[in-house]
């Protein structure tokens, strides 16, 4: 048994998700199942190997810095235009300090 | 307008030239038989009629004062739903987003536009791009063209089908483990997964940011690389966009591929179903009557590829769909406390395979787990990619199977999702490497299910790659055959 139901609990607790119970039985058993497969990796000696972030090729120097030229942004309307819930120029969320 | 489904770009471009129709004239025609055929397949989860004519009304304007209209003038265009379309809903698949519009276009969609080409409307996907199948699609599953009652493949599913349907004559879709060429050769089009950072992600709503890509479908490897070239180069607002420069990848199909070095990685061999397997050896013999050097080699970290895939796609994705807690993206539970609102929002808006992804990618990120799991995966990545880099010191392109099997059935798998995940075994590994490599038709199997054959290069070599698929194409007869 690579991880429990209580498990599933407490990482749906840091993933921030809601789950109901046949979802968390139901989770218990795929990650159960996945995470044993993962074990494979475990038999690979990789102590001499540096991990890999991400993808690297070999390629020239290049001037990474671009010129530092004032771009308009698109604006409080528009980003705010997909807010469930916005007003006074701002997201607007459940009350999360209580004076 | 007859043969709108069987058009390439060049029968376009000459029928505008010619004065045979106008822009408008076929996106009209195309947006009509693409609305028409899209219930026998649900490929397309919307259309935008009004940005396709305003589009191609650009065109035949300035074709008509004499200016160049673009490589892509008035060609039909669709794209998947996870890349951002300003003032056009994006969905990703998802309920979440069921009615986001985005406020602004991605790049690749601004240079293809630049460039001429007609957005007919967005593509159905995997929620988030996560699945092989397009059964995990909020909006229902979409089928495959070739086979209604089996699946397109994924997670672009949607844009592979539209293009085997003639309802697109190129689209656009994304790929982080196989997502534009498993489809592809489910459905038997061409589709390419260019160099990672050969495409600017800027507006692709991101999976996992160190292994997605944009990438094209065609009915021709032709299209597909002109799409590439038109689309591709350094963006500033992908700091991941590579410099390199971009090739005429069209002007350098000229059938050269005598002598060719070609590796056929033993490790893609084990488990293929059988009639799979004869379509890749009849493929292999056909690239050696070209002239092709073919040699066997050994990647042997690949059999470790699907579980160090997994975890380190699954870890980047809990990380990136953080984003969907209520606040900013259109959909909110309703809930007494912030908490409580982001965790009713999430759990109530995601599908059970993004919840999974999501609940493995905190798991293996989590305290006491890290090393053992994601940081042992990213250290596993670096020997795949080593693998690469040491065949490629011997061969030039590598070409195995894109799948261990042709498109299976609606339903067959969705029980289980390891069985899932393994239908990705041979397409991972060059995400996971961030080399080119695409899917080109190879024939079909005798119950008529297409199959793909693989071709990978080395990092940013696209023009040899192209160049040996459409050499293969044409000595196969295998250009627009779905």
């Amino acid at each position: 048994m690579k991880i429990t139901e209580s498990e599933v609990r407490y990482v749906a607790d840091l993933a921030n998700l809601r789950l109901t119970d046949s979802e968390i039985a139901r989770l218990a058993k795929d990650l159960d199942e996945i995470l044993a497969y993962m074990d494979a990796l475990s038999e690979l000696d990789t102590s001499t190997v540096e991990p890999m972030a991400q993808v690297l090729y070999q390629s020239e120097e290049t001037a990474t810095l671009r010129a530092d030229e004032i771009i308009p942004p698109i604006g409080n309307a528009a980003a705010l235009a997909n807010a469930p819930l916005a007003g006074a120029g701002y997201y607007k969320v459940p009350k999360v300090i209580e004076r | 307008m007859n043969g709108v489904a069987s058009l390439t770009i060049e029968q376009v471009q000459a029928g505008l030239a010619a004065r045979q129709f106008s822009a408008v004239e076929l996106a009209e025609s195309a947006l009509k038989f693409a609305q028409a055929e899209n219930p026998k397949t649900n490929a397309y989860l919307h259309f935008c009629p009004d940005r396709a004519l305003a589009a191609a009304e650009r065109v035949d304007r300035k074709m008509a004062a004499g200016e160049s209209a673009g490589p892509l003038a008035g060609v039909p265009l669709a794209v998947k739903d996870v890349i951002v379309t300003e003032g056009v809903r994006t969905t990703c698949g998802s309920r979440l987003l069921e009615q986001y519009i985005p406020p602004y276009n991605a790049t690749a969609i601004t240079r293809l536009e630049q460039a001429g080409a007609v957005i007919l409307g967005k593509t159905n996907c995997d929620e988030f791009a996560m699945g092989s199948s397009n059964e995990n699609s909020a909006f229902g599953p979409v089928r495959n063209p070739a086979a209604l009652d089996r699946v397109p493949g994924g997670s672009s599913g949607g844009s592979a089908a539209a293009v085997a349907q003639g309802t697109a004559v190129v689209a656009l879709g994304s790929d982080t483990g196989g997502s534009v060429r498993q489809p592809a050769s489910f459905c038997g089009v061409v589709g390419v997964t260019p160099t990672y950072g050969r495409v600017s992600r800027y507006g692709l709503v991101a999976f996992a940011s160190s292994l997605d890509h944009i990438g094209p479908f065609g009915r021709t490897v032709r299209d597909a690389a002109l799409l590439l070239e038109t689309m591709a180069g350094r963006d500033e607002c992908d700091a991941t966009s590579a410099f390199a420069p971009v090739p005429r990848f069209t002007a350098q199909l000229d059938g050269e591929v005598a002598g060719t070095r070609i590796g056929l990685p033993r490790e893609y061999f084990e488990g293929l179903a059988s009639e799979s397997g004869r379509r890749i050896h009849q493929a292999v013999a056909l690239l050696e009557k070209l002239g092709c050097e073919v040699r066997d080699i050994s990647l042997p970290a690949t059999k470790y590829a699907v579980p160090c895939y997994y975890i380190i796609a699954t870890a980047e994705a809990s990380s990136n769909l953080a984003r969907y807690d209520g606040v900013r993206y259109t959909s909110r539970a309703d809930d007494d406390t912030l908490s409580g609102m982001y965790r009713a929002t999430r759990g109530q808006g995601f599908g059970a395979e993004c919840k999974r992804r999501i609940m493995l990618g905190t798991y293996v990120l989590s305290h006491g787990y890290y090393d053992a799991y994601y940081l042992k995966a990213q250290k596993v990545r670096a020997l795949i990619a080593e693998d690469f880099r040491r065949a490629f010191t011997e061969v030039d392109a590598i070409v195995a199977p894109v799948s261990p099997s042709p498109a299976f059935k609606i339903g067959e798998k969705v029980d289980d999702p390891l069985e899932m995940y393994l239908s990705d075994i041979y397409t991972i590994t060059g995400d996971l490497a961030g080399i080119p490599c695409m899917s080109v038709p190879c024939g079909k199997t005798s119950e008529g299910l297409p199959v793909g054959l693989q071709i990978l290069t080395r990092h940013f070599d696209e023009t040899g790659m192209f160049r040996l698929a459409d050499a293969f194409e044409k000595a196969g007869g295998f250009a627009g055959a779905n």
